[in-house]
């Protein structure tokens, strides 16, 4: 019989989705079209955060959006109906989106017209938060009544984000969650993150949001 | 369910390696992955049996070691393991700080594999 033998291998298991990933963020660059990834747990408010944001930015900027979901369309359509264009990837089960699935939606918007694509993930805390899409920005919401504990339960998420906003703030007074044990437990994970919080049903917070979006875009296409 | 496609990478990675060294059978393999992660060892191992049926991986046990946790003190710089369900509730154990900053506990690695 043979001799068992040990062979290195040294290397990363996501090193192909990272490679993807890389190629996404360089041709956007060259067309100066920033991918932002939103990322959030079912029900906590991806798709009326992306409807403020049309409706607050569609006069200064070019906007498109690559819609995530395991099987329905029902998102895009509201994303469409206000006029901006939207794709509808469906993952097919997958619980999650990767870097690959990520270029068939920029293949399929004309994005070279856009000064931001905003990519609604699935909805999950734990799967995207594993795999880099191509994104230059990763921003998630946690919603009020999702609880304070969130950052315990699902570190990664936290700690891969630029932004994190805290939605439905307008519930506050009707739960007993704690802004201050939440900032500082989201700060320990990631203390570069930028935490705003809003209510996209009030409106309460968003031009904060709108106002670090418009910025972040600008930074990126060099006009600042 | 983010295991299959990581299990896929670790397939690929495992067999490309296999070839490269005149491999006939592989036994075992080393992976080091970061307590973050909330991939479960079990279905690692099911979906992996699953996939490489086959080839020269079929059979291979997964050896999977688990990454701590690392936290940096913001006051001392001292570093030291954290849980991760204890990460809003941080002690420094050289001066008692409750401020730190995340090293590692996100790896995704193939070590090395026991090959025939």
């Amino acid at each position: 019989m043979e001799d068992v033998r040990l062979i290195e291998v040294k290397e990363e298991i996501m090193a192909d989705n990272v490679k993807v990933a890389a190629e996404v963020r360089e041709r956007l660059r060259k067309t100066k079209t920033m991918l932002l990834n939103l990322m959030s747990s079912p029900g906590s408010g991806k798709t009326s955060l992306i409807l403020q944001t049309v409706a607050n930015l569609k006069d200064s900027l070019r906007l498109g959006v690559i819609e995530a979901d395991i099987d329905s369309k029902v998102d895009a359509e509201k994303v469409a109906a206000r006029g901006i264009p939207a794709i509808q990837l469906r993952t097919g089960g997958f619980c999650h989106l990767d870097a690959t699935m990520v270029t068939q939606g920029i293949d399929a918007l004309a994005v070279s017209d856009l000064d931001l694509v905003i990519i609604e993930n699935v909805g999950n805390l734990v799967c995207p938060a594993e795999f880099d899409t191509g994104a230059h920005k990763n921003v998630m919401i946690l919603s009020v009544p999702e609880g304070d504990d969130k950052p315990l339960k699902y570190p990664l998420m936290f700690s891969i984000c630029d932004l994190l906003l805290i939605n439905k703030i307008d519930y506050l007074s009707l739960s007993d969650f704690d802004m201050p044990a939440l900032r500082k437990r989201v700060l320990v994970l990631n203390p570069r993150i930028v935490i705003l919080e809003v209510s996209c049903k009030t409106g309460s917070g968003i031009e904060g949001w709108v106002n670090w979006l418009k910025r972040e875009v600008e930074d990126f296409k060099g006009l600042k | 369910m983010h295991e299959l496609p990581i299990t896929e990478s670790i397939l690929k990675i495992v067999l490309k390696h296999a070839e490269m060294n005149s491999v006939s059978r592989v036994m075992a393999i080393h992976l080091q992955i970061g307590k973050l992660s909330d991939l479960e060892d079990e279905w690692i191992q099911r979906y992996f049996d699953y996939l490489s049926k086959g080839t020269m991986a079929e059979g291979a046990k997964l050896k999977i070691e688990r990454m701590p946790i690392m936290v940096q003190c913001n006051v001392c710089s001292t570093s030291y393991e954290a849980e991760a369900a204890k990460l809003g509730e941080l002690i420094c154990p050289s001066c008692g700080q409750k401020d730190g900053t995340l090293l590692s506990g996100r790896e995704y690695y193939i070590k090395d594999m026991e090959v025939q």
